[in-house]
């Protein structure tokens, strides 16, 4: 535990952390009515790196990340995003929010939605231009939805409107992508589709958080994960915090004992 | 002049206006709770603007053949007529096609309103030279109706709240939970539409009142009060009816005192009084409450989230934290801790290992289901299950300082 | 018809319904895909009040105080729903009805208890406008146009709601990136560093100023229909929002027309002697243009996947 930790070569560490991992947050508390979703959550992710934020349903995964993003306002709490506050650095964190959180039946096309991941370059009144154009096109093609371009969003399969809204983040070029559950309710296809993209993301050095719900696929896709349950449980690289003991602490009763340990056996 | 009034001393008209609004008043109420709950309070705005046209259809109807256009009777059964063409209309549009309840809603009123005033307008050429009052169902008007006419909203209004009590339980099921009702065999739409039937008979009865703009008042304003004060449907229910209908008969008998205190806004002005000190002053979901909720709320996670930092020697980085640590006394000016704080953080701490295991053992999962980071332990566990955890954790360890 | 009966007569009420029109169905498209299409309900129905409040308190009936106590009973409804929707954790459409209604009837409490019946300003007119008086009795003909003299004389409506429709515009024009990036995904908007709460409010204001100006045109409840009808009934025509704003100001114009010519001349074909009034028929037409669009447009169905998490 941490406290056994805690002196002041800890402390150093800590405030080291805060100044220069891509996203850092400290007792973070966020609060719908008199519940905690989150409570006092430090987390620092690794750069470089593909972290899976777990816990069962409720446990405020998302909520973390939206706390962390400045989407809810957080009761307490500080964020820090490459060691600034997290207004100077909007231009370097793309995020890819879950599906069902939009109106689909919005009147416009896929490529608009692309475009938009680049609204901060073009401004307010910039024009559109070919280049632009092409960039978009070109992060859909790395989706496999080039052909899509033009397609009303409400005319596409869960799975395409996924990699569109993945699309539209790459179009932001940023260091650091934040993902809410990409995988829910995505076809095998897309899946596929889209871990390929994130791990090329990793190897060009860019940071990526994944809200992640499929426990079977933590180690084949994730280096760190981040346990949560209303409070973290535990942090680290895969073989050492996606252990069954913490698994059992995230999930309580809740996840079958005989799952836990097949899925240790494969992280084993 | 006031006790007169209350006490129904101002002549049968008066008398009988305020018994039709005391009565509209708990119907609207009632029926409005239903609405409410369904989270379809305006489509009630809809329904009542597309009465407009129905009215004027029936004038002119009367008129052709030959009457003088004023009969209470036949108006209200053409402005039911094109309330309902008006709803079905919206049903239409939200089932059919891409649009949302709201703009249909929307669309609705205001086309149909726009029409009505067209059909206002070829009346007042009509050569009629009068108008029979149309104007008046616009806001209502109680000056110079007729014996009968009372008598007509006081029947309608007692007719519209018996009906409402007869099917109140469909209405209360739908309204809570559809896809329950339609699993039980129930005609969801069915019910819908006889709840908006409803709906419109309590909007008909009451334009010779309140007026087709006000009377949506009376739909929505009784029963969001009475949400405050309740968290059961079934007296939600009462509740609104009894703020309806204190609000129609207060107003009536107030608005019967002078020729300038129109009956419609009055009883509107009165039930938002109600609604005011409701959302205010109610105990539970009353603003006053939840704001002294939430402050107490936000200082104890803000003291939890310090003692265990405390406890675990982190650095406390929030500024609303070290405040409020060391007014209760637990830290110092210069952010040491005082001995109740060390001991408040040991104790901190301990709980927190003490709900790590609770929450890792499924022997307690439903106690686990408690925590939210500041249930104090002992509230939900007995001594020796404290006791039994302690031994597991082992000896308590040393806050270092 | 000749220019010497049409410009003094018709141009006028023609053009301040068109632009009134335009001006309402532009911010009506992102009320209507935001799901607040009734935001222009609310905001229609406190001008009242808020007239009649700025008539009591200057005792005039002159333009600018009125546009003033109009656009701030506006905010004042808005700020008033927001509360009660947050503090009171009521869901939109009773909290506007809770607002707006009272609103109404305080204003209408408000008129009885004053005498207003010397100044023109009554229910009625506030409810249904006024377009056919807004008429220009200094032109003669065509030539007016480049009259100064006669151009003085315009009714003061005209150059009114003219600079409120470029208003609106340059808002659109301006923030049309945050506000269509805002409409569709607000959490991803926020993440880009737009500030989503700020721009909802000023695309009410926004709303509130256009239902102000086009009031005494064409009336508080009939601007409702500008609001939602020719954007619903754009929405049906196109799955792309910078077309569906093109459609729906061409449905708006087409409203304003074909209302004001039916209502002047209508009633004269069908051998009745008098026009009825141009708002409402402003509002059945831009209606009849929402039903045909209902029934026959191309993209009027909900299509593909729904959001099913």
């Amino acid at each position: 535990m941490m406290l056994e930790l805690a002196s002041d070569q800890g402390a150093t560490l800590e405030e080291r952390d805060l100044n220069t991992s891509p996203l850092a947050v400290r007792g973070l508390t966020v609060s719908y009515g008199q519940k905690p979703a989150v409570f006092s959550v430090d987390m620092t992710v690794q750069p470089d790196a593909m972290t899976a934020i777990i816990g069962p349903n409720g446990a405020g995964k998302s909520t973390l990340l939206k706390a962390a993003l400045g989407i809810v306002k957080p009761l307490s709490g500080q964020v820090s995003v490459f060691g600034y506050p997290l207004e100077d650095q909007r231009a370097r964190i793309a995020y890819v929010p879950q599906r069902a959180s939009v109106d689909w039946d919005f009147p416009t096309r896929v490529i608009d939605v692309v475009l938009m991941g680049l609204s901060r370059q073009l401004g307010l009144l910039g024009r559109v231009r070919a280049r632009h154009k092409a960039r978009a096109m070109d992060c859909l093609h790395r989706v496999g939805m080039r052909d899509f371009a033009d397609r009303q969003i409400g005319q596409l399969s869960g799975g395409q409107q996924q990699r569109v809204f993945l699309a539209r983040a790459l179009a932001q070029d940023a260091d650091l992508y934040l993902l809410d559950e990409p995988f829910a309710g995505v076809d095998a296809a897309t899946e596929k589709a889209i871990i390929s993209v994130l791990k090329s993301l990793k190897q060009s050095h860019k940071t990526v958080v994944v809200v992640h719900h499929d426990l079977a696929t933590v180690t084949d896709y994730f280096d760190h994960v981040f346990l949560i349950n209303t409070h973290k449980v535990a942090e680290g690289p895969v073989a050492e915090a996606f252990t069954a003991e913490n698994l059992q602490n995230a999930y309580g009763g809740r996840l079958a004992t005989a799952q836990i340990d097949q899925i240790s056996h494969v992280s084993g | 002049m006031l006790w007169d009034a209350l006490t129904l001393q101002l002549g049968y008209n008066a008398t009988l206006v305020a018994i039709g609004a005391s009565l509209l008043g708990v119907s609207a109420g009632v029926t409005g709770t239903f609405l409410f709950l369904r989270k379809r309070a305006l489509v009630s705005d809809a329904i009542s603007h597309a009465t407009l046209p129905g009215v004027c259809l029936a004038f002119m109807v009367m008129v052709l053949l030959g009457g003088d256009g004023r009969n209470l009777l036949a108006l209200l059964a053409g402005s039911a007529l094109s309330a309902w063409v008006g709803l079905l209309c919206l049903n239409w549009l939200t089932r059919h096609t891409r649009l949302a309840e709201d703009a249909a809603i929307g669309a609705v009123l205001s086309v149909f309103f726009g029409f009505g005033i067209v059909l206002l307008t070829i009346i007042q050429t009509m050569g009629m030279g009068r108008q029979a009052g149309l104007e008046g169902f616009l806001l209502g008007s109680t000056a110079g109706m007729l014996w009968a006419d009372a008598v007509i909203i006081a029947l309608g209004g007692a007719a519209t709240l018996a009906l409402v009590m007869l099917i109140r339980r469909p209405m209360t099921i739908v309204a809570f939970d559809p896809d329950y009702a339609a699993a039980q065999g129930m005609a969801v739409h069915r019910i819908d539409l006889a709840m908006m039937g409803l709906v419109m008979a309590v909007t008909v009865v009451g334009l010779k009142i309140v007026g087709l703009i006000l009377i949506v008042a009376m739909l929505i304003i009784p029963p969001v009060t009475a949400r405050f004060w309740s968290e059961r449907a079934e007296h939600v229910v009462l509740l609104s009816g009894l703020a309806g209908g204190m609000s129609g008969y207060v107003g009536a008998a107030l608005s019967a005192m002078a020729p300038n205190l129109p009956t419609g806004p009055i009883i509107v002005l009165l039930a938002f009084g109600l609604f005011l000190l409701s959302i205010l002053f109610a105990p539970v979901r009353g603003v006053l409450a939840a704001l002294l909720r939430h402050f107490r709320f936000q200082r104890r996670v803000h003291i939890r989230q310090g003692l265990l930092a405390m406890a675990q020697g982190q650095k406390i980085y929030e500024p609303l934290t070290r405040r409020l640590l060391q007014r209760a006394g637990l830290i110092r000016a210069d952010g040491v801790a005082t001995e109740a704080g060390k001991a408040r953080a040991a104790k901190a701490l301990r709980d927190e290992k003490r709900w790590e295991i609770v929450r890792a053992d499924q022997a307690h999962e439903a106690v686990a289901a408690l925590y939210n980071g500041l249930r104090d332990i002992e509230t939900v566990l007995t001594p020796d299950q404290i006791a039994e955890i302690d031994r597991r954790i082992g000896a308590p360890k040393e806050v270092p300082a | 018809m000749s220019g010497a009966e049409f410009v003094p007569l018709s141009l006028t009420p023609m053009l301040i319904g068109t632009f009134a029109a335009i001006a309402c169905a532009l911010p009506g498209n992102f009320l209507v895909l935001r799901k607040q299409a009734l935001i222009g309900d609310a905001i229609s129905h406190v001008v009242l009040p808020g007239i009649v409040v700025a008539f009591l308190l200057t005792g005039t009936i002159s333009t600018w105080p009125m546009m003033l106590g109009a656009a701030g009973a506006a905010i004042l409804a808005v700020v008033m729903i927001e509360a009660v929707r947050r503090l009171g954790q009521i869901e939109a459409g009773a909290a506007m009805g809770v607002v707006f209604t009272t609103m109404f009837a305080g204003g209408v409490l408000l008129l009885e208890q004053t005498d207003t019946s010397t100044v023109h300003l009554d229910v009625e007119h506030a409810l249904y406008g006024n377009l056919e008086s807004l008429i220009w009795l200094d032109a003669s003909g065509w030539a007016s146009l480049l009259d100064p003299v006669a151009l003085a004389g315009l009714p003061p409506e005209l150059p009114r709601i003219a600079v409120t429709l470029i208003a609106v515009c340059l808002f659109i024009w301006v923030l049309w990136r945050p506000l269509k990036i805002s409409t569709f995904d607000e959490g991803f908007a926020r993440t880009m560093g737009i500030r989503t709460g700020a721009l909802s409010l000023a695309l009410v204001i926004t709303a509130a100023v256009a239902a102000v100006a086009a009031f005494d045109a064409v009336g508080s409840i009939i601007v409702i229909a500008m609001f939602i009808c020719p954007p619903a009934a754009a929405r049906m025509m196109t799955n792309r929002l910078e077309v569906q704003i093109g459609w729906s100001v061409l449905f708006a114009t087409l409203s304003a027309i074909l209302g004001y010519v039916l209502a002047g001349y209508g009633p004269l074909w069908l051998g009745a002697a008098d026009a009825v009034s141009a708002a409402g028929m402003i509002a059945t037409v831009s209606g009849v243009t929402l039903a045909v669009c209902a029934v026959l447009g191309p993209c009027r169905h909900r299509v593909g996947a729904q959001t099913s998490a």
